[in-house]
């Protein structure tokens, strides 16, 4: 790896093909992301690793590094344009931390709390989302969607079974699941499926497990996302 | 000492739709309430049992949000004599748990609660005027009146109490390290 | 329907289509043009018939405006809402007609006959205001007329029986140049490309011809390409990407095995304002289609698209007729001119109300029978397009352009306009004039020439390229329509001084907002933020702190969003706020921040259930309940 760019004044090598949140990624600096994983195909869509290359903001998910590039991440700018993201997928669903099985292993939570978010500043939408509590294994809470649709690319690349989507268009955009009933009861999910690990927030739930970490030990608690981020192992760059 | 003595700020405080926890923890920073007192003295709170909040107060404290009429009335009181509004935990940040209640049309909530739900007997909607009436939705306080700042948490630590009133004192802008801030 | 009988459409509807899920698209249209709306259990149908899962109908079926998956009425009236129609006096119209049939905006009434919603600008602001019945286009309501169709509805009587003219749209050409008054026979252009060879000019990067199959040392295409280039042609969809260079990287793409190259017709039409593309395919459709078989020639595709808007349902026959007629004259299908292996067909495919689909990789998209989602870029569609091929997407002038080079020359055209803008630039003229209607000028003309032309008169502003374009006061009327001062994409929207600006900013405001496809948080959550914020402002709430806050958000959106939309949602509004501040200004009606919502409206329910009237049971405006009122 002799190609290099530089990500916050600090030169960062990288190999042909990568992304800028690969490359940042395996040299161990963090950019926040939500609909991001090394593991799926990334599209882009929360906004969150957005970063400023010669002056234009553009999501390092999906931007691919050259040579000689200059990216700006960890600045007071960009971070105050993620902090607003933050706070829109905030009020855009129902986001009541106390009361939620994820909270403390949450990444919209831990990422709100990364980027200092005091309040989610805008109005809130208090959209009437219903719970499904059909399957034996699993509860689907909308209220906490945040359209990162990790679930949607886990089950169809993975998984093979297409039991997630996106429905609906703009602030109506919403996920389904794949029966007529449009209950995840009468679809073929299990717990062995990868489209149930990878939920960032609390929508998809395992039953019975519940608060079953104290609070303290939970995964956020523990260090803040920024410092827990795993360099992306090099099987999964390919 | 060359300088005057600082004129101590007028702290008001108060609980709207909330449980009193986020109080229960501002008590939680214990021996640091007698230093903070050294440059606050409290106006209208439980603490004090003042009923009304003093025109000229520096900081409003407000925990819980807005559920319904009384609420209201008391938060834009609160606004119109505090130089700064504080939203304290959750409820006054996003809600919180009375917000929970905001899929459901109030008339439901209502009719349930006094007349369908079982063992109740001649079940009737309270209508004293003495009793202030529920809103639609239980709104979080900065969609009624501008806030200054926020303290997330439910209910927020003493410690990161402790530490947005001391940033404010010291005059820097309020910030919670990662071990002091949490939404639950 | 009987079951039997839908599942008889259902069936006959995929196997026209080969079962092939590319068609999705297609398939719930027509199956919605036979049943209404999309039964689940045509969904269930179909997902076997398709092989696909029932999530991707689902997923495609709620993504378009115009697909309904719950029942709507056999009338489905959807009210053209573009700020030309609100001028037109579209709102009064849509009152009218539901206190006439007793119903609901939005909703269906109980015998399941009619239903009433508004839509994005339909392309009819020159006639409007105007309206959508089953996806076939009413211009020029009126009272009377809008009585009129209440009645056919309350009789039942079938749409084929209203009568004809109802549905008569009007071209309305008032200025035409080049394009709008070719005469140019069927052919002609095509016979012209083939004929030319390499010149000394700009010189293509190859000389592959139409397609590997073609003999060799046919140097046309190449030289179609010097043409194009030497012509300095720009795309007329707004962004004005040299067309040359766009061919000539699609021509130059590599192709893996069993893969080909493609040519797609934008005509997605659906920039409020926007209505020149309509005309074109209306009056010039031969032109246009020429321009497609030049494109194929010079890049060597076999199959090319149009993608026709949903607005423009109606045109689907009269346009197939062209492509027919073309077909028996041997100007489409195999062996086009008699060039064995020169085979290029275009099909039809319609959108069905997504604005987004506008944006070529969306477009690209939806011709898949996907979700508008428009995709990350690069890579481009001239190297992986459509099904990831190497493909062109252009706007419909910029093909019908591309046949007069074709036939006249690089520099003939190059001649025309100015400078950087060569050619001409057909615009759609309507709002505050006497003369609403399609003009064509040379590149270069000033804003002042279009309005003294259209018979506009104490105009305020001027809304050039849609909402998504620029709005140029008074002072800027010496500006020039062109690339090198106001690119536009056709769109001529006049604001007299009796307009109120704030309004019309709104109005954009909601319709990109309704627009947004969903997939990035800045676009999906920001422009509903935003129609909030400006709502509160419109209904009197507003303060200094909201208009400070619709500011940020603007740049916010501009900042972080994925496509165009997002980045052009907030251009209405910051242009609005720097040329008519004062429309702002007057709407902030509070010094101090007020809440977004009416607070004794909060407490409706509860005086309902409580059978409160009392002081108590109210909340007072701010004023009167601090004690502060004179």
């Amino acid at each position: 790896m002799t190609q290099k760019f530089t990500l916050d004044g600090v030169l960062i090598p990288f190999e042909d093909g990568e992304t800028v949140m690969q490359a940042a990624t395996r040299a161990g600096k963090f950019i926040p992301h939500l609909c991001y994983h090394p593991e799926f195909k990334p599209h882009g869509s929360c906004k969150l690793c957005t970063v400023k290359v010669n002056g234009r903001q553009a999501a390092a998910c999906t931007l691919h590094v050259s040579s000689g590039m200059v990216v700006e991440n960890n600045t007071e700018e960009l971070n105050a344009e993620r902090r607003a993201l933050t706070q829109m997928l905030f009020v855009e669903g129902n986001h009541f931390c106390p009361s939620c099985e994820k909270s403390g292993n949450c990444q919209l939570q831990a990422t709100a709390y990364h980027l200092g978010m005091m309040s989610p500043h805008y109005d809130h939408f208090f959209p009437s989302r219903p719970v499904d509590a059909s399957h034996a294994d699993f509860f689907i809470d909308f209220n906490r969607c945040i359209l990162c649709s990790l679930c949607v690319r886990a089950s169809r690349d993975v998984d093979k079974k297409n039991i997630f989507a996106l429905s609906g268009r703009g602030i109506k955009t919403h996920l389904i699941v794949n029966a007529a009933s449009g209950r995840l009861a009468d679809t073929d999910f299990s717990l062995a499926d990868k489209a149930a690990q990878v939920c960032p927030v609390g929508v998809i739930l395992h039953k019975r497990q519940g608060f079953a970490v104290p609070i303290g030990e939970r995964t956020y608690d523990k260090a803040a996302i920024s410092a827990q981020h795993e360099p992306i192992a090099e099987e999964a760059l390919k | 000492m060359n300088s005057p003595v600082k004129k101590k700020l007028k702290v008001a405080t108060t609980s709207l739709a909330g449980c009193f926890g986020c109080h229960m923890s501002l008590l939680d920073i214990d021996e640091r309430l007698f230093t903070l007192l050294e440059h606050i003295e409290f106006d209208r709170s439980p603490l004090t049992d003042i009923k009304e909040v003093s025109p000229d107060c520096d900081i409003g404290i407000i925990e819980g949000g807005l559920c319904n009429a009384e609420n209201v009335h008391v938060l834009r009181e609160f606004r119109k004599h505090c130089k700064i509004l504080i939203a304290l935990g959750a409820c006054a940040v996003n809600g919180g748990l009375p917000a929970q209640r905001n899929h459901l049309p109030l008339t439901t909530i209502l009719e349930e609660v006094y007349h369908t739900s079982p063992g109740l007997a001649n079940g009737m909607i309270p209508n004293d005027p003495e009793l202030p009436l529920p809103l639609n939705q239980v709104h979080p306080i900065h969609e009624v009146v501008k806030i200054d700042y926020s303290i997330p948490g439910c209910p927020p630590s003493g410690d990161a109490i402790w530490k947005v009133l001391t940033d404010l004192l010291a005059g820097r802008e309020p910030t919670l390290d990662h071990d002091l801030m949490h939404y639950d | 329907m009987s079951a039997p009988a839908l599942a008889e459409i259902v069936e006959g509807v995929a196997t026209r289509y080969r079962r092939d899920p590319v068609n999705l698209l297609q398939i719930l249209r027509e199956i919605q043009e036979a049943c209404d709306w999309l039964p689940p259990a045509a969904i269930d149908q179909l997902q076997h018939l398709l092989d696909v899962p029932r999530t991707k109908i689902e997923g495609v079926a709620g993504f378009y405006s115009f697909f309904y998956t719950q029942p709507r009425g056999r009338y489905r009236i959807l009210f053209s809402d573009n700020i030309t129609d609100r001028m037109q006096g579209n709102q009064a119209l849509i009152r009218q007609f539901c206190e006439n049939l007793w119903i609901e905006p939005g909703k269906t009434s109980e015998d399941g006959l009619v239903s009433v919603e508004s839509t994005s600008c339909t392309g009819m602001c020159d006639q409007g205001p105007a309206l959508l019945v089953n996806n076939r286009a009413i211009p020029r309501l009126s009272a009377t007329r809008i009585g009129e169709i209440a009645e056919l509805i309350r009789n039942k009587t079938p749409l084929a029986e209203w009568p004809a003219d109802y549905f008569a749209v009007d071209n309305n050409i008032r200025r035409a140049d080049i394009l709008l008054a070719s005469t140019m026979p069927p052919g002609d252009a095509l016979r012209a490309a083939r004929s030319r060879t390499p010149s000394d000019g700009v010189k293509a990067s190859n000389t592959r011809s139409w397609r590997e199959g073609l003999p060799s040392g046919m140097s046309g295409p190449s030289a179609m390409l010097d043409e194009i280039k030497r012509a300095n042609l720009r795309g007329r969809g707004g962004a004005g990407f040299t067309t040359g260079l766009k061919w000539e990287a699609c021509r130059n793409a590599p192709l893996k095995a069993g893969q080909q190259r493609f040519v797609v017709c934008n005509a997605d039409e659906g920039e409020p304002g926007t209505f020149k593309d309509r005309v074109l395919l209306t009056a010039q459709a031969d032109l246009v289609i020429e321009g497609m078989t030049v494109a194929a020639y010079v890049i060597g595709a076999e199959q090319g698209f149009i993608y026709l808007r949903g607005e423009y349902r109606y045109l689907l026959d009269s346009l197939n007729a062209v492509l027919e007629r073309r077909r028996r004259d041997n100007l489409l299908g195999a062996n086009i001119l008699g060039i064995p292996g020169a085979d290029f067909d275009i099909t039809i495919h319609l959108g069905a109300g997504a604005y987004v689909c506008g944006e070529e990789s969306a477009l690209i998209e939806s011709l898949e029978g996907k979700r508008g989602t428009p995709r990350n870029r690069p890579p481009f569609p001239v190297t992986n397009g459509y099904l990831d091929q190497p493909t062109i997407v252009n706007n419909v002038e910029t093909f019908a352009a591309a046949a007069l080079i074709a036939l006249n020359g690089g520099e003939w055209y190059a001649a025309i306009g100015t400078a950087h803008s060569a050619g001409t630039k057909i615009l759609s003229v309507s709002g505050d004039c006497q003369r609403p209607g399609i003009y064509e000028y040379p590149f270069g003309v000033s804003i002042r020439q279009v309005l003294e032309d259209c018979g506009a008169s104490a105009t305020q502003a001027v809304q050039v390229s849609g909402p998504s374009g620029v709005c140029v006061g008074v002072d800027e009327f010496e500006r020039r329509i062109c690339f090198e001062d106001i690119p536009t994409a056709g769109a001529f929207m006049i604001f007299d001084q009796g307009r109120d600006m704030f309004e019309v900013a709104r109005n954009f405001v909601h319709f990109f907002q309704h627009e947004s496809c969903g997939f990035c948080t800045p676009c999906r959550v920001g422009t509903s933020l935003l129609v909030n914020m400006m709502d509160k402002l419109h209904n009197g709430q507003g303060s200094r702190y909201d208009f400070n806050e619709i500011e940020k958000l603007n740049l916010l959106l501009q900042a972080t969003s994925h496509c165009g939309l997002g980045h052009t949602a907030c251009n209405p509004v910051l242009d609005t706020i720097a040329k008519f501040r004062p429309a702002y200004e007057k709407r902030m009606a509070h010094d101090q921040f007020e809440p977004a919502f009416d607070l004794d409206r909060a407490l409706s329910q509860a005086r309902q259930m409580t059978g409160r009237d009392d002081a108590g049971a109210h909340i007072p405006a701010l004023a009167t309940d601090m004690g502060e009122s004179a």
